[in-house]
């Protein structure tokens, strides 16, 4: 195992995001030139551009897609670090252990109980829809960390156990809602369970943005913290930190960017257990890093497989989750059978 | 200004596990715990740090009662070494040390500094690129004692510190051992309490100047290693017979089974 500078390595991937943003805006059914999207970024910004077809594909469809994707990836992707640094676990994912699950629960409640008030506003139904996802994703949380963790630490195994458990409820759950949902709210419901961001629209930036800023702006104030958690909880006591409200902080932002991210884009599962294990692997656990570092390259990564889904099947694309869990599962198999090596 | 416990009693689910114990550490002093298993030594010393809250008693530290200590505060001066830490992730040794300075505000030159000289009082600067999840029992138990040492490596004007170890020897080959307890006195000599966990009944009379000798959650003597180690106590505690003698260098009590 060999370890890269850690800011190297973020340097890197901080410079490589607006190149695959400039990627990701060129890629698509309809292919544009890098020289195309400066002059009409350029005429957009310095002149009044004339609404033409380039306009309309670039900041209308694919600019509020991809930064709507560089949002959810940085979100999952810091969640995902989070979490595996509360549990003590590099397994741990939002995911795997039902908080996704339990988002899209009390997504589908709200959208269910609330069908025809959310249809007539937009905006206020998808902060409903946002709400409900939290407080499902709050409650699985909750449930897994209370089910796993006893006196001797948090057991992966009750863990996973819980997370299967938790899934089986919120998948009967989501089928006993979709039995009594009209047409409408059942496309909803599988849109959620599917994982997709073509519904992206600049409202929908605009908050997934705003959490993403929350999250990438408080989780790293809390690094040492999960530093010293990884010695275990009563360790970390002892270095003066104060473990059960660093953990309730966590556990309650966690929720909030799982939620939203689900209430948005649906389950789009794996970019947060793949993406802080392979940072991890490069620059080491130190949580001052691999925070902003696994961010970063969430991003990146979503971007690439959303544009991957775009382009794939075209003219049609593929729901973004079903590509990220194809590529993902495999990696986590990986993760598993070196993990029974190494014990 | 000392760390100590008064008429400590603990209950946990209808197990009496600690009765009404009594000790004082003095700053400069080093108190060995011994007794046989499951006499409630790990207990004290959960009570003693404040992991578990008493059923009845308290706990002060430096004429404070424990819990009236901010968290930060109390990590400067109460530094402690749990019997086995569960550490999963690919930290370097030098990370594991640099987490003990956590409480303190020095910097980082001033940290790197210290997490050096830490490795080096352990016998571990071999050790500092390391990955913990790679080493050995040994070597791990060295890198936490290191952590350890790193968080009370300074003086605080906040009052006089404390180590609390729980059986720091038990992975330890012979000069290890003794490099410990030569840490310790090392520690004692400059100010700081110790308060230690140890199975080895030499070891503990080698270099403790108080010995608690522990038996079903009561505390069966207390005193110097001298007045404490006697055929008498150590038959009824340990239910072992034995013979003392005089070490023929240190003149300090020798337990021979």
């Amino acid at each position: 195992m060999r370890r890269f500078s850690a800011p190297l390595v973020i340097a890197v991937l901080a410079l490589s995001l607006p190149l695959v943003v400039m990627f990701a805006m060129g890629t698509g059914t309809v292919n544009i030139a890098i020289a195309d999207i400066w002059c009409a970024v350029l005429n957009l910004l310095f002149a009044d551009s004339p609404s033409n077809q380039t306009n309309t594909i670039l900041f209308d469809i694919r600019l509020p897609r991809i930064l709507l994707a560089l949002c959810l990836g940085a979100i999952l992707a810091i969640s995902g670090a989070v979490m595996q640094g509360l549990f003590r676990n590099p397994l741990a994912d939002p995911s795997l252990i039902g908080v996704s699950g339990g988002a899209s629960v009390g997504a589908s409640i709200v959208i269910v109980m609330a069908g025809s008030w959310i249809q007539g506003t937009a905006a206020l139904g998808l902060s409903a829809v946002a709400a409900g996802a939290f407080t499902g994703g709050f409650i699985a949380t909750i449930l897994v960390y209370r089910l796993a963790t006893s006196e001797l630490g948090t057991s992966v195994t009750t863990m996973l156990l819980a997370g299967i458990a938790i899934g089986a409820i919120a998948g009967a759950l989501n089928s006993l809602l979709s039995y009594f949902a009209d047409n409408d709210m059942l496309r909803q419901i599988s849109l959620w369970q599917m994982g997709n961001l073509s519904t992206a629209n600049w409202s929908r930036v605009t908050m997934v943005a705003l959490v993403a800023a929350l999250l990438v702006g408080l989780f790293p104030r809390d690094s040492r913290a999960l530093n010293a958690l990884l010695l275990g909880e009563s360790e970390a006591r002892h270095l003066g930190i104060d473990v059960q409200r660093v953990k309730r902080r966590l556990i309650i932002l966690t929720a909030l960017g799982i939620g939203t991210s689900v209430a948005v884009a649906g389950m789009i599962g794996f970019v947060g257990l793949v993406v802080p294990h392979a940072i991890r692997l490069l620059i080491g656990p130190d949580h001052r890093w691999l925070l902003p570092g696994s961010a970063l390259a969430g991003a990146i990564l979503l971007i690439l497989a959303d544009s991957l889904a775009r382009v794939v099947v075209t003219p049609t694309e593929l729901p973004t989750g079903i590509l990220t869990a194809l590529l993902g599962a495999p990696f986590f198999v990986v993760l598993l059978i070196q993990r029974r090596r190494e014990v | 200004m000392p760390l100590t416990a008064e008429n400590i009693s603990l209950h946990i689910s209808g197990f009496n596990l600690l009765r009404d114990v009594s000790m004082h550490v003095e700053a400069g002093t080093v108190t060995a715990i011994v007794g046989p298993n499951g006499a409630g030594k790990s207990s004290l010393l959960k009570v003693l740090t404040g992991e578990i809250t008493a059923t009845t008693g308290k706990v002060s530290l430096n004429h404070r009662h424990l819990d009236a200590w901010a968290l930060e505060h109390r990590a400067k001066m109460l530094a402690v070494l749990p019997q086995h830490t569960a550490l999963s992730f690919p930290f370097t040794a030098n990370e594991v040390v640099a987490l003990g300075r956590i409480p303190h505000q020095t910097g980082k030159q001033k940290d790197e500094l210290i997490v050096a000289d830490a490795l080096k009082a352990v016998d571990a600067s071999y050790l500092q690129k390391r990955f913990y999840t790679q080493m050995s029992g040994g070597e791990k138990q060295r890198v936490q004692l290191a952590r350890v040492l790193a968080q009370i490596w300074q003086p605080t004007e906040l009052g006089d510190q404390f180590l609390v170890l729980d059986e720091p020897t038990s992975a330890f080959d012979l000069s290890h051992q003794k490099l410990t307890l030569e840490i310790v006195r090392g520690l004692a000599e400059q100010g700081t309490g110790v308060v230690m966990v140890l199975h080895d009944l030499n070891l503990a009379a080698r270099c403790a100047d108080n010995l608690v000798v522990f038996d079903s959650g009561a505390i069966a003597a207390q005193g110097s290693p001298e007045e404490v180690l006697t055929e008498k106590l150590i038959s009824q505690v340990f239910g072992v017979k034995s013979i003392i003698a005089k070490h023929p260098v240190t003149q300090k009590p020798l337990v021979i089974t």
